[in-house]
């Protein structure tokens, strides 16, 4: 995907603007956590992924190959999360993450 | 056992103007918690019929300042969030927030340093909590911010970032003016770039701790021209704001 007229509009977002809806669905932080994207095989944070908030649903891109890691889509009655471009998520609760 | 993260109902305790297009709103939570420097709230609006905006943002406010959060929120002409905030609330109103939010983008006087803070426009706001709760905790840890603005007036912040600049405690403040410069003016007159970026950071070392926050192209030129410049990837984190408001 071509998103380099994304990203001179500066309409992208980054897992920073997403860690909340994730936090609802999950329980604790996100953004610290790490993925290795299944495309290109990048370990990075959530929160360097693109966002794509716009839409119907919420699209977390690589920031470096731009496919697709993550979807969040809300219904009226439920939430998926589509994770097929993580080839994993590394979870790592810190104290800071207890409220 | 963590507490959920969930919505509450704040109130406006006061509405301050930064800039033309920037106010401060200070929150009052029924269920403030501690937050870090550099996280964030999300904000919701529901309308009569049910429809929702959402967005995120930055904590100007030190976690010193307890019982409320201060949001400095910038007006986005064609917004769906931020016009409301602008135009419409006042001190008393109340709006549904919940968090505070993100345990990446986050600095505390413990991470240590050398600090080196860059900002486009209004992501300043999270950085400013950064240099606050510097301040409030009285740290020395040598730091620099780059901000860039688009003319002198745009400058979120100006007069206390002037102050804190000027109190010798190893905070150095430079701001680059894009569109505009006032007559006189001697700082940066360009966007940020590669020797720019040498210039701020040369005295802090080779291996700053580094907070970018700010538009994506910003963030994107700011994060390749340091590691380019060969500091460490996994010293800078960043931030991307969007003119979603």
């Amino acid at each position: 995907m071509d998103v380099t007229a994304d990203l001179s509009n500066a309409l992208v977002l980054d897992g920073n603007a997403v860690a909340g809806d994730l936090e609802e669905l999950l329980g604790f932080d996100m953004t610290g956590a790490m993925h290795r994207c299944t495309s290109c095989g990048n370990h990075g944070a959530m929160a360097t992924l693109l966002a794509y908030t716009g839409g119907p649903g919420t699209v977390l891109r690589c920031s470096i190959c731009h496919e697709i890691v993550i979807r969040l889509v809300r219904t009226p009655t439920a939430t998926y999360l589509d994770l097929r471009g993580a080839a994993y998520l590394c979870l790592r609760p810190t104290a800071a993450d207890s409220r | 056992m963590p507490t959920p993260l969930t919505w509450q109902i704040a109130t406006v305790d006061e509405i301050r103007p930064e800039t033309a297009e920037v106010k401060t709103f200070t929150l009052r939570l029924p269920a403030w918690r501690a937050h870090r420097a550099g996280q964030h709230y999300d904000v919701r609006l529901t309308a009569e019929d049910g429809y929702r905006a959402q967005r995120s943002y930055s904590i100007a406010s030190p976690p010193t300042r307890t019982g409320v959060v201060d949001l400095t929120i910038e007006r986005i002409a064609d917004g769906e969030v931020s016009p409301y905030f602008h135009d419409v609330l006042v001190a008393g109103d109340h709006v549904e927030v919940r968090g505070p939010i993100g345990g990446y983008f986050v600095w505390e006087p413990g991470l240590g340093g050398p600090l080196l803070l860059i900002a486009g426009g209004s992501g300043v706001v999270p950085l400013m909590a950064m240099l606050r709760e510097r301040a409030a905790a009285g740290a020395d840890t040598p730091t620099a911010l780059l901000a860039s603005w688009r003319t002198i007036d745009d400058v979120i912040y100006r007069a206390e970032l002037e102050a804190l600049g000027a109190a010798g405690d190893g905070l150095l403040v430079v701001h680059t003016l894009t569109r505009a410069q006032p007559s006189g003016w001697t700082g940066y007159a360009r966007r940020i770039d590669g020797p720019m970026l040498a210039e701020v950071r040369t005295p802090l070392g080779s291996d700053p701790l580094v907070y970018i926050c700010g538009p994506t192209l910003l963030v994107e030129a700011a994060a390749n021209g340091l590691v380019e410049g060969g500091v460490p990837a996994a010293r800078v984190r960043t931030e991307r704001f969007g003119p979603t408001g």
